[in-house]
C-alpha cells in the first residue's frame, strides 16, 4: 500500500465523519471500521460475528458499493488512500452503520421461504439425487448467507418497497426445486402477487455482487418463468 | 443519503438494462414523427420530397445511422432480455447464442448494404 494511513469517512445519520486510519498489510474493511471503535470513538454503532464470511451480519456500503466488509480487502476497494462507507441501502437505518433487518427477513417468510415438510418425523428420510437437474438448481442457491447486500444493490427494491427482492426470490426458487419441499403451489402464489417476482428488470446488480457468487438474477427469471405456466395450466 | 448510489451500477448487466430502456424510449418519441412524415405521402405529396432532400445533408445522414444503431441495440436488448427471462439456458450458452444473432445481424446488414448501397 502506498499510503501508510486510510483517509476513511463514515456516513453517521445525516453527518459523515472522517478519520485517519493506519494502514496494514492484508486489512479488511471490516479492520478498518473496527479500528476507529476501539481507538478514536468507542460510540460507532456496527455489526459483526463471524469475520469469516459465514454470519452475514457485517455488510455495509463501502465507496458506493454494498459488501461484505469482513471478506473485502481495503486494497481492493480503496480509491486514492480514501475509504467512505455507510450502512446499507434500502433498508432503514438503526444508528450509524448499523440497519433493521426485518423487512427483509418479513420478505423471506411472504417469500414462503420456509420449509414446507414431506413427511413427518416417522417415515424415513426422502432420499435426494444429487445429479437431477432441480437438486442442481438448488444446490446453486443454498449457499446465501442472508447478508442482504442484494437487496441493497437492487434499484427494483429502492423503487418499490413492496418488492420482496432478490435474496427472498433466490430462497423461493431453492425451495421450488428442493425434492424435500412440499410447498410449490404457496411459493408460486407468494411470488406471483404485486411484490413479486414479476417486478424484477433484471438489471443484475443482485448477481454482480453476491458475495458468495450466487444469481438471483437467473432464479428469478427461473420464477417468471415457472409462475407464468402455473397460471397457463390453471394454477397447477 | 450522503452516499454516491450510483456505483453499484457500473456493471455490464445494468448497463446493458439502461441502454435497452434508453433505446426504447428514444424509438418511441420517433415513431410519432416518423408516421406523420409517411403519412404526407398520402395527404401532400410535394412536402414529401421537400422534406426528403433534407436527407442529403450529412447530419441527417448521422441521424439516420443513429436511429438504425439505435433500432439494433433495442432490437438486441430484447431478444437478450427474453433469452435470459424464458430460456433456461446456461449463461455460456446464451453468449454464443447472442454472438451468433449478432454475427448474422451484421452479415445480413452488409449484403442489405451492397444490394441498396
Ligand atoms: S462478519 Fe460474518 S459475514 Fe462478515
Amino acid at each position: 500500500m502506498s499510503t501508510d494511513t486510510i483517509r476513511l469517512t463514515i456516513d453517521r445519520g445525516s453527518e459523515t465523519q472522517a478519520f485517519d486510519v493506519p494502514a496494514y498489510e492484508s486489512q479488511t474493511v471490516l479492520d478498518v471500521v473496527s479500528w476507529v471503535q476501539q481507538n478514536a470513538d468507542p460510540s460507532l454503532a456496527y455489526r459483526f460475528a463471524c469475520r469469516v464470511g459465514m454470519c452475514g451480519s457485517c455488510a455495509m456500503m463501502v465507496n458506493g458499493v454494498p459488501r461484505w466488509t469482513c471478506r473485502t480487502h481495503v486494497s481492493k476497494v480503496v480509491e486514492d488512500g480514501a475509504l467512505h462507507v455507510g450502512p446499507l441501502r434500502n433498508l432503514p437505518v438503526i444508528r450509524d452503520l448499523v440497519v433493521d433487518m426485518d423487512p427483509f427477513f418479513d420478505k423471506w417468510i411472504a417469500a414462503e421461504g420456509v420449509h414446507h415438510g414431506t413427511r413427518t418425523r416417522d417415515d424415513e428420510i426422502a432420499p435426494v439425487d444429487e445429479t437431477s437437474p432441480a437438486r442442481v438448481e438448488a444446490n446453486s442457491g443454498i449457499e446465501c448467507i442472508n447478508c442482504s447486500v442484494c437487496y441493497a444493490a437492487c434499484d427494483t427494491v429502492a423503487g418499490n418497497p413492496d418488492y420482496l427482492g432478490p435474496a427472498p426470490l433466490l430462497r423461493a426458487w431453492t425451495l421450488l426445486n428442493d425434492a424435500k419441499d412440499a410447498g410449490r403451489v404457496a411459493i408460486l402464489d407468494a411470488v406471483s402477487g404485486s411484490g413479486g417476482c414479476h417486478n424484477c428488470h433484471s438489471m443484475g446488480s443482485c448477481t454482480a455482487y453476491c458475495p458468495n457468487e450466487l444469481d438471483p438474477m437467473s432464479a428469478i427469471a427461473g420464477l417468471k418463468r415457472e409462475t407464468m405456466k402455473h397460471a397457463l395450466r390453471g394454477r397447477r | 443519503m450522503t452516499m454516491v448510489a450510483y456505483k453499484n451500477r457500473a456493471h455490464p448487466l445494468w448497463l446493458a438494462y439502461i441502454v435497452h430502456r434508453l433505446s426504447g424510449l428514444f424509438l418511441a418519441l420517433f415513431l410519432p414523427l416518423h408516421f406523420w412524415v409517411l403519412a404526407m405521402a398520402a395527404s401532400e405529396p410535394g412536402r414529401l420530397d421537400g422534406f426528403l432532400r433534407f436527407t442529403e445533408y450529412g447530419i441527417v445522414k448521422a441521424a439516420e445511422f443513429g436511429l438504425v444503431f439505435g433500432l439494433a441495440i433495442h432490437m438486441f436488448g430484447g431478444l437478450r432480455l427474453l433469452a435470459l427471462e424464458w430460456l433456461p439456458w446456461s449463461a455460456p450458452q446464451k453468449t454464443l447464442a447472442a454472438a451468433a444473432a449478432s454475427a448474422s445481424f451484421l452479415i445480413a446488414a452488409l449484403f442489405l448494404m451492397r444490394a441498396f448501397g
